[in-house]
């Protein structure tokens, strides 16, 4: 594995984003391209439909290296094995594949799917990140997840003996949470946890059934203030336990860290493939953002009519791929190297607001010539962001 | 063109409070003598600027010449003015009324007397006019023709036993109206055969004529081909044009006495014509020229910046247009620390400010940020040198100055009894001294001496709240007083920013600088830091807020799939930060710089 300090500033891999939309219901917060739908998903029109779109973004970026693979959804761990590995195969019939290639796929943590987990390892995933949510089942109903904590952990127990690498995903600032209860039920996660931890603060999406309840008076999320002590909570919990922060929520022991998500934050290139799949490629003619058609069925047609879903490309101007580059790479406590926006935006940071918020401490200039958010700056970076962008 | 003589000529203005009808009642007129065909007709069509169209509100005076066969057999020729019912354009008003012999005072029978029917009343007896009192409204359910007739005669003290119920929305008693124009008001008087005499009563600027003159021809005729004279100008020009509103311009060959119409002269600009001028033959000119009038005065002025400074030569090229057609509205170059360069603009009153201010922004596609409104004060220096001051930015150091002298004004308010007790407290928090209160039916009115940069901030906004929208209000500028005014100073983050600074009276000064600081902690955004709001007089805090820092704004998740969306939100983040002032470092929306101006109490 490539430690941090050590890539290099401008390849920041190739990665390949899968995108599998179906959930076995749908959670009142979420706001992902995800579909519940009753009649069985067929999915071997979907493996050949998949087949045609990475086909084709391997026409629009060939002779790369794939460096990581992640199968993201809705739900991929619905998808029978056969499925995952016929997709993998697909990949690497189009580009090389790099051997220490990093593999993830999303799962939630039911006992059906726990089941699963030695079938995608055969299929070629080496990772996988389990949907936990919470510990305990009072709050899992809350999230309207199928699942029992008690399942979850189960789930937990047997990635954890059929992958070297895995991870899990908790929601936190729910209703009521107190950072001390927060504390104490990020510890018992830890317990369980081995590399890698993704800690997300509830976020009240548009258009997400939470949206109406909060509207109505029916849901009451922490205010700023309380949401900003279950963040300081998270970062100091996880650092006490070997597993920093190396983005805004992700934790990891050093050298552990999801390598695709990298891709995205050091504003690498990916491809993206399946109904709602983003794409920034690094084309001859300027560095591409595509994206597909999101209504599945609509998608399939699309791709077994026009041999790919894509209903959007636009080519990135200067200001956009700096802009771009601001938003991931800050997120990242490694920070961002400044000449490499100077280099895609076409202009540089303007050193009067970086000494301003210097000044507040919010963020910081590291001796190689990089800029980062500090902790204190991390809960306000969006701010920080659109100040540096301005 | 005079077949008509002189005797069958009636011209007459419509006059009232706002919004009581009187364009409505022009559009019945007009239709009723044919003037437009049902297809022509829109509502209020002589409201034809787009902003008077959207507001509903008339803001230029019209005029239109109507012909109408009465019940006598004869035909009669009406020039007919309709004229805005708002305080701000009080003006145009009062010379429609100079061009007239006669009003219709038209009341609305819902509502009844409201200040500004008291006030155009008074114009209109000033003007020597008969006045028709006219019942509108009375279609509605809440109409008491009877009550509002006993209360024009308690309260104007004018005979209404004549007056005409009308209907202008579905047009009932209109015939009423035609008859009592022809009967009740007089003719012009006027020698035809005497040296042209002619009042200019209005000019405009149009895009296919060039400048156009609205004349009343007092004494002689009007041919075209004539050599004319403007007396108080001295210009000279030969007449190229000349014609009558039907509403539609409409050529005819001559303006006998008593007659109006317009004529166009080769004149270069709008600015080349003065309002309320005498007209005359240069080769036989008439002895006395008319009094004129007194030009109209800005008593408001403010600052307008564009928020993009590259705008500026667009905005300057917006407002010369503008001026073209309303010379009541001025401007002079300034610049200002925080704002860069701009415009200090005057207007008639914070109506006519907002719709310069919307017009530039929608007609001319400029953004621009406003200042602080203020009044002129004459400033005594003690070297006995009197300064006007536009500007408290340009206020000169206060050791220097003897005394400041503010503006006052007489202010007319009819309201509901169970309000008294609120506007009251209103007109006496706003340093105002009450010199009649009395009852007009179950109306109060109530007059009162105010400061007017007590007035012009808010005061209209408070009295209608006040009174749920039931108090009306109309004000005359009356002198200059001297005050113990200071000027306060409102410092962002520790510096001033001199478009917020204001002159106040010192016994105000803690409580506007209280409202101030309040109202731009709630306006500017909050910010990456803690920022102090201070109001100051000279070196001294007198109020004070804090904006603290912002505590979250953080996006939980951004993957791969997230950031076009990222993006484009944080474009819009850009947009709307060009929608803000930059003072040191912190961004003030532009809406701030009026809206901290609005007190809640
Ligand atoms: N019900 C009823 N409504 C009327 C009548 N006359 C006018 N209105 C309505 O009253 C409102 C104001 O009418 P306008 O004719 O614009 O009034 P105005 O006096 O010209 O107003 P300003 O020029 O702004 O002073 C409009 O909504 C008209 O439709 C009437 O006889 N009956
Ligand atoms: C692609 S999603 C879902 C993966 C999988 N379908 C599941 O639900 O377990 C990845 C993670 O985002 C987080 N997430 C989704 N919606 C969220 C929200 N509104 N606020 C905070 N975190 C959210 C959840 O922790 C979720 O596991
Ligand atoms: S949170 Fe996961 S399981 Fe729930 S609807 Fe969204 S994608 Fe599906
Ligand atoms: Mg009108």
């Amino acid at each position: 594995m490539t430690p941090m300090s050590a890539q290099l500033p401008f390849d920041a891999g190739f990665g390949v984003y899968i995108h599998w939309p179906f959930c076995a219901s749908k959670c009142p917060y979420c706001d992902f391209n995800s579909h519940v739908r009753h009649a069985p998903v067929d999915e071997a029109r979907y493996v050949a439909a998949f087949r045609r779109e990475i086909a084709h973004q391997a026409e629009l970026a060939p002779g790369r290296t794939v460096s990581t693979i992640f199968l993201g959804g809705g739900t991929p761990s619905l998808m029978r094995p056969g499925t995952v590995g016929a997709i993998l195969d697909a990949v690497a019939a189009n580009w090389a594949v790099a051997p220490d290639v990093e593999v993830t796929l999303e799962a939630n943590p039911t006992s059906v799917e726990a089941a699963r987990l030695r079938g995608y390892r055969a299929a070629g995933v080496n990772r996988v990140s389990l949907g936990v949510q919470a510990m305990n089942d009072r709050d899992l109903v809350a999230l309207g997840r199928l699942h029992s904590a008690e399942e979850a952990m189960a789930a937990v127990k047997v990635a954890a003996s059929v992958f070297d690498r895995y991870s899990f995903d908790l929601i936190y600032a729910r209703p009521d949470q107190t950072p001390g209860a927060w504390a104490a039920e990020l510890k018992e996660a830890i317990g369980h946890a081995a590399e890698h931890l993704s800690l997300y603060q509830l976020t009240i999406e548009p258009g997400t059934m939470f949206e109406r309840l909060r509207d109505a008076g029916k849901l009451v999320v922490p205010d700023a203030d309380a949401a900003r002590a279950l963040y300081e909570t998270t970062r100091e919990v996880c650092e006490a336990h070997g597993l920093p922060a190396y983005e805004i929520s992700n934790h990891a022991r050093p050298g552990a860290e999801c390598r695709h998500n990298l891709v995205y934050w050091r504003y690498g290139e990916y491809a993206g493939v399946g109904p709602g799949a983003h794409a920034r490629l690094a084309t001859a003619t300027g560095r591409l953002a595509l994206s597909t058609e999101l209504v599945p069925e609509n998608w399939l047609a699309k791709v077994e009519a026009e041999g790919h879903g894509v209903t959007e490309v636009e080519r990135l101007s200067p200001e956009s791929q700096g802009d771009e580059f601001l938003l991931m790479g800050l997120r990242l406590v490694e920070g961002v190297d400044q000449a490499r926006y100077e280099a895609l935006a076409g202009r540089t940071l303007d050193p009067r607001r970086i000494d301003d918020l210097a000044r507040e401490r919010l963020v910081e200039r590291t001796p190689d010539g990089k800029l980062r958010v500090t902790r204190e700056g991390f809960p306000v970076l969006d701010a920080i962001v659109a100040d540096l962008a301005a | 063109m005079s077949e008509h003589p002189i005797s069958n000529i009636r011209n007459f203005s419509i006059v009232a409070h706002i919004d009581h009808g009187k364009s409505t009642l022009a559009d019945r007129l007009i239709q009723a003598t044919g003037g437009l065909s049902e297809r022509e007709m829109v509502d209020q069509v002589l409201d034809s600027m787009e902003i008077e169209r959207e507001r509903g509100i008339t803001i230029k005076a019209q005029t239109v010449r109507l012909e109408y066969k009465a019940k006598d057999g004869q035909t009669y020729v009406l020039n007919l003015m309709d004229t805005p019912g708002h305080v701000d354009f009080a003006y145009e008003v009062s010379r429609s009324l100079a061009a007239c012999e006669g009003s219709l005072l038209v009341v609305d029978a819902s509502q009844g007397v409201e200040a500004q029917t008291l006030a155009n009343v008074y114009h209109a007896l000033d003007a020597n006019h008969e006045i028709v009192p006219v019942l509108n409204k009375i279609d509605l359910p809440a109409a008491e023709p009877d009550r509002i007739k006993a209360q024009i005669e308690e309260v104007i003290g004018l005979d209404a036993s004549d007056a005409v119920p009308i209907s202008a929305k579905t047009g009932l008693g209109i015939d009423l109206v035609l008859e009592a124009i022809v009967q009740k008001l007089p003719p012009p008087k006027g020698d035809e055969t005497a040296p042209l005499k002619a009042l200019l009563v209005d000019s405009w600027y149009d895009a296919y004529l060039g400048v156009v003159v609205l004349v009343r021809i007092i004494d002689g005729t009007l041919k075209k081909g004539a050599d004319i004279t403007m007396m108080g100008t001295g210009a000279r020009y030969e007449v190229d044009r000349i014609g009558v509103f039907r509403p539609k311009m409409t050529d005819v060959e001559k303006l006998g006495p008593g007659e109006v119409g317009y004529i166009t002269a080769q004149i270069k600009q709008v600015a080349d014509t003065r309002v309320g001028d005498t007209i005359t033959e240069t080769r036989r000119q008439t002895p006395a020229a008319l009094p004129g009038f007194k030009p109209a005065q800005p008593v408001v002025f403010c600052g307008l910046f564009p928020v993009d400074a590259a705008d500026f030569e667009d905005l300057r090229a917006a407002m010369g247009k503008l001026r073209l057609n309303d010379a009541s509205f001025s401007y002079e170059m300034e610049s200002s620390a925080a704002l860069g360069f701009g415009f200090r603009c005057g207007f008639l009153g914070l109506l006519h400010l907002e719709i310069i201010q919307e017009r530039l922004e929608r007609e001319f596609n400029l953004d621009l940020i406003a200042t602080a409104p203020s009044v002129v004060y004459r400033i005594h220096m003690k070297t006995g040198e009197e300064i006007e001051l536009h500007n408290p930015a340009d206020m000169p150091d206060v050791m220097k100055i003897e005394e400041i002298h503010e503006p006052w004004i007489r202010a007319t308010i009819l309201t509901p009894d169970e309000y008294l007790g609120g506007i009251l407290k209103l007109c006496q928090d706003r340093r105002g001294a009450q010199i009649d209160l009395n009852y007009v039916g179950k109306r109060a009115m109530v007059v009162y001496d105010l400061p007017l940069n007590e007035v012009v901030f808010d005061f209209y906004d408070r009295l209608k709240s006040i009174s749920k929208g039931y108090a009306s209000f109309d004000y005359t500028i009356t002198d200059y007083r001297a005050g113990d005014l200071v000027k306060m100073s409102i410092l962002v983050n520790a510096e001033p920013v001199d478009a917020l600074s204001m002159l106040v009276h010192r016994t105000r000064a803690e409580m506007r600088g209280r409202a101030m600081c309040e109202k731009l902690k709630e306006l500017i955004p909050q910010h990456l830091f803690q920022i102090p709001i201070q109001a100051a007089i000279g070196g001294k805090i007198i109020a004070r807020e804090t904006i603290s820092a912002l505590r979250k704004d953080v996006t939980a998740k951004c993957y791969g799939g997230d950031v076009s969306r990222k993006r484009k939100l944080l474009d819009k983040q850009k947009e709307g930060k060009k929608r803000m002032r930059q003072f040191g470092r912190v961004e003030i929306p532009q809406e701030a710089f009026i809206a901290a101006l609005k007190m809640d109490s």
